[in-house]
């Protein structure tokens, strides 16, 4: 007879049934009852009213019994609070049980009740099985205190739990200390209890070679989190932990490679050291690749962080990464994206032949994917263009409807890397013309015949055919259009004539998109003012698109590569962006007490804005547009505004690969000098400010009360001290503001108001065209002049001061 | 930083089991799972991560059931899989087929399983072996409660003392599948051999194993580099295997669990050339019919034979009246999987088979566009290694002196062996 019998009674008085047999004398009869009681708790009835009965068959000398009630009241303890301190007393007389199982299990479930009373009554017997001389009870008292501290952080401080675990870090069992450590990182991720120091680290790497695989895994995630002092010892600690490398385990393996590629870093790079490490680490990572699914798919996240961190490491296993028919779809996708990462003019072939194979499956993502990532080779290596497109080509002969739809979309980026190279082939695209149904490919076609409007005869037909359903069109092919027909218009004014006003009236008249009627109205003036100051605008040339476009953003990446193996990983993004911030660990106190008030503000608003940037969180490079759309709509932090900026962002990228734009882009740079001066970059945002325009851009209002300047007024020294400066604090962190990082703080000067900024570029461009918008706020300060930093190039950074005056007008009244 | 929630699903995302390690978690999160799963399927986008909400699911699939985790900080996902996997073991070796009937079956020893194996989240022991010693299916029995073996927190977690044999014995199984891809006009694309030492052992006491293999690095360390010697690209080693050691001087020692274990895997991609060899010619006349010219060629020794050769040949979903002809072996259609298998139960080195096929196609094609299934081969060739490793000796020291035999056996067997097809 099995379990599952268990699950079978559905009488009506089944509670007073059970109830009855839970009472009952006979030791039999009372344990089947509680296996029902279980198994109705499993299927989630509710069995809470039975309580007091299950509880009071705890007392009892059978081991399988005890387990069934203690697991009854881990589940209900909380719904009973009252009742579960009836239990308490058998928790205390078991956790001295002379049978160490019956020890253990006490105090493991004691902690897994988390009824604020009970704790209290927790900590006596914690504290004596953290000495018990059994290690199995040791170690779960390990765990324990990690339970007590989640629930208590002050209760484990005050009773003495910090220094009893520091002992157990030195405990002759390699498992209690692989158990201690587990807790230590856990408590630490909250606030730091015990420091790692380099001695502690030294007992580690020991225990390392002896506990079990798990608890492997737990030293190491330690370890990652602990800066050596001196190369020395990063290169001790590497030797040690790398014939980890051949663990059978794949989170031992990966845990590895997280410690070593953050060592690695911190050693002269071309050292013989490093040399000989990093050739150690591509076959392990390999090998990963042969387990299971779920393992392939978070090694070949992982490897993509690897790839762009560290490009020689895999450079030669190509192969690997070769598409199996079987493998799932989520792996097929990762190891497309890691092929493209490797492609290289001496792959390139392989590559291709292998990516021509796929875009010939069923299945339609997947396929996609592998059209677009013909565009990405040819884009990337430039001997292959000439190959990759010719593929291209081949492949809209199949007449497939989403091949030919992602062709075209990727042969318009190919246009743009290669302007006037393989016009020849824009023939074979106008013969599709009609089987395109999506915004994008449509969008795309559209970019392709306006930009090459005088060399296809027949432009003004077909665009017209497109502006016949003009309102029915998305708005991203709404705007390609109107660029197009306005560049066909300049290009061929003879045939372009009636078809640009028609454009130009759909788009300003008929439409309730603003974007869409403010590029109108800019094309409309432009053209009626000055021809060929249009022409200088709209048919500039235009910045070539670069070859890598999804790149992880520097400092992202740094920071994800210290999360490798863990769901960070996963999603490419920060901690931060997935965790929530109510349960997120609360941030270290700042040591210095005059800056606590600030710092815990900044912080307060940072989590606020992660989990509201949600999955619009930065993981790609941005696009210098983007940049400037946080510029201008930054507010040095404030809540509100960064979730302006998260969706703001969002929204760019949605028609940042848009021709268009860069139409308006040139118009910025070449046509208007006096906006320039300012406004280097090609921003549509900043060339429409130029203009006099209205311009989209969400001016957030609020008070930008932050923590220096909150400070100058709270600590008092306003109006008498002079000259205290309060160190810069973080305002912007670069991992989320696609690469900008603004530190700053607020001095007093002869009287003064200064606010002192150091701003550091860590994306991959340049950034540029700064401009500083400061919101209404309760104390009047508006900022004397403008900020006018030069344009900043990758890693640089500057620093720019400039004064403040109280104005009435920018008061902000609360 | 752990695994906050232990689910097991049925198929609909029903729960049958779950614990609660943490309590941070909104239990009732469990209940969007499987929507959330088809959703993301839908999209082609179905991970074995998910997100709900603050909810973070780390799952796998195992016969009819979810295995699913869900925790809410940044947890280390490679050992929430692992850990899963394990799961999956340890139950098998408790109650063989893990599947939604079994899990309900025995849902008391899986609750006192999860509380073993998981602590707060942290995974504890999951030696089967030695759960097996103080978590048993009929504890009631037991007269004196169990208690935990040293082995738990032992240095030597996966062996327990006081194990007895009357014949000390060891059994070693070398076995190397291999990998091949090789695209439709011939040329290998890919190759590898993923070989893995398993071993079956019966020895009293605690003994202490090495085992010698020809590998390259040892050899050329001791000069003896001109012997034949195989260089293992990458070696991975059941936790038993002293890994430092292994590091420094290439030993392979270790003290192994009780039972069958594999000790170790290794891979290597050396070009070699394909055992088995499929050429085929495919005429389609489309609406009317197809047929196929197979020639099966073993390139290996004539004095090896492999055994048991299955091809593999796919064929449209709807083709149908299919006529074979050949030589040697047998060839059955199966509908079921669009394709007609050909089996031969011994095929010696050096040889070469033919094979043809007819099949008529309907005359009005299906709309669905199928996908090109490779051609598929399955193979076992004993006695033979396609690396040349050699197990050079296995040496058994135990503190009582007994003597004891190690058995070496060799075989090389079909990985995942693909060809594409025109």
């Amino acid at each position: 007879m099995t379990d599952s019998k268990y699950f079978t009674t559905t009488k009506k008085g089944e509670i007073f049934e059970l109830k009855n047999e839970l009472n009952s004398d006979k030791k039999e009869k009372k344990k089947e009852a509680v296996k029902k009681v279980i198994a109705s708790m499993t299927v989630g009835k509710d069995v809470s009213a039975l309580f007091p009965d299950v509880v009071n068959c705890m007392q009892t000398d059978n081991v399988e019994l005890k387990k069934l009630v203690y697991l009854y009241l881990m589940n209900y303890a909380k719904s009973q609070p009252d009742l579960a301190i009836m239990a308490v007393n058998t928790f205390v007389k078991d956790c001295e049980d002379p049978n160490p199982l019956i020890r253990a299990l006490a105090v493991r479930t004691m902690g897994c009740i988390r009824v604020e009373k009970i704790t209290e009554y927790l900590c006596d017997p914690l504290r004596r099985c953290m000495k018990d001389e059994d290690p199995y009870v040791r170690k779960t008292a390990a765990v324990c205190v990690a339970k007590l501290h989640d629930m208590n952080p002050t209760l484990v401080k005050d009773q003495g739990f910090v220094e009893l675990l520091n002992d157990l870090l030195s405990d002759a069992n390699p498992m209690v200390v692989a158990n201690a450590v587990a807790a230590l990182t856990e408590m630490n991720e909250q606030q730091t209890v015990i420091e790692v120091n380099s001695q502690m680290v030294n007992k580690l790497l020991t225990a390392l070679n002896e506990c079990t695989e798990w608890g492997q895994v737990f030293i190491l995630d330690a370890l990652a989190g602990y800066t050596p002092r001196d190369e020395r010892e990063t290169q001790n600690i590497c030797e040690r932990i790398s014939p980890r490398l051949a663990h059978a385990n794949a989170a031992v393996v990966l845990s590895t490679v997280k410690v070593l590629m953050k060592l690695i870093d911190m050693m002269p790079a071309d050292s013989d050291f490093i040399t000989q490490l990093t050739k150690k680490l591509a076959p392990p990572m390999v090998t990963l690749l042969s387990a299971e699914p779920e393992i392939q798919y978070v090694a070949l996240r992982n490897i993509n962080l690897i790839v762009q961190k560290r490009p020689d490491i895999l450079k030669q296993e190509m192969k690997v990464f070769f598409v199996k028919y079987n493998d799932p779809i989520y792996v097929k996708m990762e190891k497309l994206d890691i092929m493209i990462r490797l492609a290289q003019q001496n792959n390139i072939s392989q590559v291709l032949s292998e990516l021509k194979e796929y875009a010939t499956e069923v299945d339609v993502d997947f396929v996609r994917k592998s059209v677009r990532a013909i565009g990405r080779c040819a884009i990337k290596v430039e001997t292959s263009s000439e190959r990759c497109v010719q593929t291209l080509l081949e492949l809209i002969q199949t007449k497939v409807n989403y091949v030919v739809q992602e062709a075209v979309v990727v042969i318009k980026d190919i246009f743009r890397k290669y302007p006037n190279r393989y016009e020849s082939i824009i023939s074979a695209l106008c013969e599709n013309l009609d089987t395109l149904d999506e915004p994008e490919a449509r969008a795309s076609m559209i970019w392709i015949i306006g930009e090459y409007a005088e060399r296809i005869d027949n432009a003004d037909e077909l665009l017209e055919s497109f502006v016949e359903g003009f309102h029915d069109e998305n708005t991203q092919v709404q705007l390609q259009l109107l660029t197009a027909v306005v560049k066909l218009f300049l290009k061929r004014p003879g045939v372009a004539q009636t078809l640009v006003q028609r454009v130009l009236s759909l788009a300003t008249q008929d439409s309730d998109n603003p974007d869409l009627r403010d590029r109108g109205f800019i094309y409309w003036r432009l053209l009626s003012a000055d021809p060929a100051a249009a022409k200088n605008v709209v048919l500039t040339e235009k910045p070539l698109i670069s070859e890598e476009t999804d790149l992880l953003e520097p400092s992202l990446l740094e920071q994800l590569v210290c999360h490798i193996g863990t769901l960070a990983s996963v999603y490419h993004k920060p901690p931060s962006a997935f965790i929530d911030p109510a349960k997120a660990p609360l941030r270290q106190i700042n040591p210095i007490p005059t800056a606590k008030f600030g710092s815990s503000l900044l912080d307060t608003s940072s989590a606020t804005s992660a989990s509201r940037n949600g999955s619009s969180a930065p993981t790609v490079i941005p696009s210098q547009d983007q940049v400037i759309a946080d510029l201008l709509s930054l507010d040095l932090n404030a809540p509100a505004t960064s979730a302006n900026t998260g969706g703001f962002g969002g929204a760019m990228t949605g028609t940042s690969s848009m021709g268009g734009l860069d139409d308006l882009l040139g118009l910025g740079g070449d046509s208007l000098p006096a906006a320039t001066t300012n406004v280097s970059s090609n921003n549509p945002f900043d060339s429409l400010a130029g203009l006099g325009m209205p311009s989209s851009v969400p001016a957030a209002q609020q008070p930008a009360s932050i923590g220096g300047l909150a400070e100058i007024f709270g600590s008092g020294s306003f109006g008498g001290s002079t000259g205290v400066t309060y160190p810069k604090e973080m305002w912007l962190d670069a991992s989320r503001a696609m690469g900008m990082q603004v530190e700053g703080t607020f001095v007093r000067r002869n009287g003064k108001i200064f606010m002192e900024m150091t701003i550091t570029n860590k994306a991959m461009q340049a950034i540029s065209g700064f401009a500083l918008q400061f919101n209404k706020n309760s104390f009047g300060l508006i900022p004397v002049e403008q900020l006018n930093p030069s344009p900043l190039l990758p890693n640089q950074s500057q620093n720019v001061s400039f004064q403040f005056i109280f104005s009435s007008d920018n008061l902000f009244f609360i | 930083m752990a695994t906050s929630a232990m689910f097991i699903l049925d198929l609909k995302g029903k729960t049958i089991i779950s614990r609660n390690y943490r309590g941070d978690v909104d239990m009732t999160a469990i209940d969007k799972f499987i929507t959330l799963l088809m959703e993301k399927e839908e999209e082609g986008s179905a991970a074995p991560v998910l997100t709900y909400q603050d909810t973070n699911f780390v799952f796998i699939k195992h016969t009819n059931i979810y295995l699913v985790s869900a925790c809410r900080s940044n947890v280390n996902v490679t050992m929430i899989l692992s850990f899963l996997y394990k799961c999956v073991e340890v139950f098998s070796e408790y109650f063989k087929d893990v599947e939604e009937e079994s899990i309900r079956d025995n849902f008391v020893v899986i609750y006192e399983l999860l509380d073993e194996m998981m602590d707060f989240g942290f995974p504890q022991t999951t030696e089967s072996r030695i759960l097996q010693e103080y978590i048993t299916q009929e504890g009631q029995k037991l007269v004196s409660a169990p208690r935990p073996p040293m082995a738990v927190t032992n240095a030597v977690s996966w062996r327990s003392e006081g194990i007895k044999y009357r014949k000390n014995e060891v059994f070693l199984d070398v076995i190397e599948s291999v990998n091949m891809l090789a695209s439709a006009n011939g040329t290998v694309l890919q190759s590898e051999i993923v070989g893995s030492v398993k071993m079956r052992v019966y020895l009293t006491g605690m003994p202490e194993l090495r085992l010698g293999l020809n590998d390259k690095v040892l050899f050329e360390g001791s000069g003896r580099g001109k012997s034949k010697s195989v260089e293992l690209e990458d070696v991975k080693f059941h936790q038993c295997v002293r890994l430092s050691r292994f590091d420094t001087d290439r030993t392979i020692s270790f003290i192994p669990p009780d039972g069958a274990f594999e000790l170790m895997s290794y891979r290597l991609t050396t070009v070699v050339k394909p055992l088995i060899w499929i050429e085929t010619s495919i005429e389609r006349h489309s609406h009317s019919r197809v047929s196929f010219i197979i020639k099966a060629k073993s390139q290996f020794k004539r004095r090896s034979t492999a055994n048991n050769v299955e091809i593999i040949i796919p064929v449209p979903s709807d083709a149908d009246s299919p006529k074979f002809k050949t030589s040697i072996g047998s060839v059955k259609y199966t509908p079921e999987q669009s394709a007609f298998v050909w089996t031969i139960k011994s095929f010696p080195g050096g040889k070469e088979y033919l094979l043809t096929a007819h099949l008529s196609l309907p005359s009005v094609m299906s709309e669905e566009s199928e996908g090109r299934p490779p051609i598929k081969v399955k193979f076992e060739i004993p006695y033979f290694t396609t690396s040349g490793i050699q197990v050079r000796y296995l040496k058994i020291i135990e503190k009582s002196g007994y003597q004891a035999l190690p058995w070496v056996r060799y075989i090389t067997q079909n990985g995942e062996y693909e060809m594409r097809m025109k």
